[in-house]
């Protein structure tokens, strides 16, 4: 019980900072805001796991608000509307930045907190 | 509101699916990532893109739940902890069926929530 309090707090802070974020970042014709955000939090998640954190700081941190700042729905969602809007070439860097960046910087973010 | 609850659904079909599944391969972030596109995708055709809910609600629904139940930067830890464990194969599947089926579910649930949209009001473009 207590750990689900840990982190909903965490989500709840880390939702309403990726909200603030893509509200401030607008950029036409490429979602910047969510490629920043899912790749910060898949670098700073690297960090904490290679620190080794663990128990109720790990639960608001890790699980509750990276896990709630960082998103795949968004990201899918982006994708199609630049699908619908026929810009191939923003799909495949978008995509490719994403996965290929988000995969480095928490492989980076790892090997940093192992230091 | 909506991130409190998303990120404790996650939590908990993580746990669940720990108990089912065992450790082997991240279930739980998996299916959470793809019912989590396919929803969104239905909430942008069907609701947001037509306007027809508060913007404060749709967006603490969209951004809030659906945004915090799916996530990025677990999804990434775990693909790298399965590729460091030596398993590469599965990694690959992980990755794949994250990247491959999200985007097949958001394009799934955007078609649906477009086609209920045109049944009601006769004909809509898509």
């Amino acid at each position: 019980m207590i750990s689900g309090l840990f982190i909903a707090l965490g989500g709840f802070l880390g939702a309403i900072c990726r909200y603030v974020l893509q509200r401030m970042i607008k950029i036409a014709a490429f979602p910047a805001a969510t490629l920043l955000i899912n790749l910060t939090g898949a670098f700073l998640l690297g960090l904490l796991v290679g620190k080794g954190l663990e128990g109720r700081i790990y639960l608001v941190t890790g699980i509750g608000f990276l896990g709630a700042f960082t998103t795949f729905s968004t990201l899918n969602v982006d994708l199609l509307k630049l699908f619908r809007k026929k810009q191939l070439k923003s799909v495949l860097w978008y995509a490719g930045l994403t996965y290929f960046g988000g995969i480095g910087l928490g492989l980076l973010g790892l090997w940093a907190g192992n230091l | 509101m909506g991130g409190a609850a998303g990120s404790l659904l996650r939590y908990s079909l993580g746990v669940w699916s720990l108990q089912m599944f065992g450790n082997q391969f991240p279930y739980g972030t998996l299916v959470a990532n793809l019912i989590g596109s396919f929803f969104l995708g239905w909430l942008t055709s069907r609701v947001i893109e037509q306007k027809c809910l508060n913007p404060a609600i749709a967006s603490s629904i969209g951004t809030g739940l659906i945004g915090s139940f799916t996530t990025f930067s677990t999804f990434s830890i775990e693909s790298i902890s399965l590729w460091s464990s030596g398993s590469l194969i599965p990694a690959i599947v992980y990755i794949s069926a994250s990247a491959g089926g999200g985007l097949l579910l958001a394009f799934t649930g955007y078609a649906l929530g477009a086609r209920k949209q045109e049944k009601e009001t006769g004909g809509v473009q898509l």
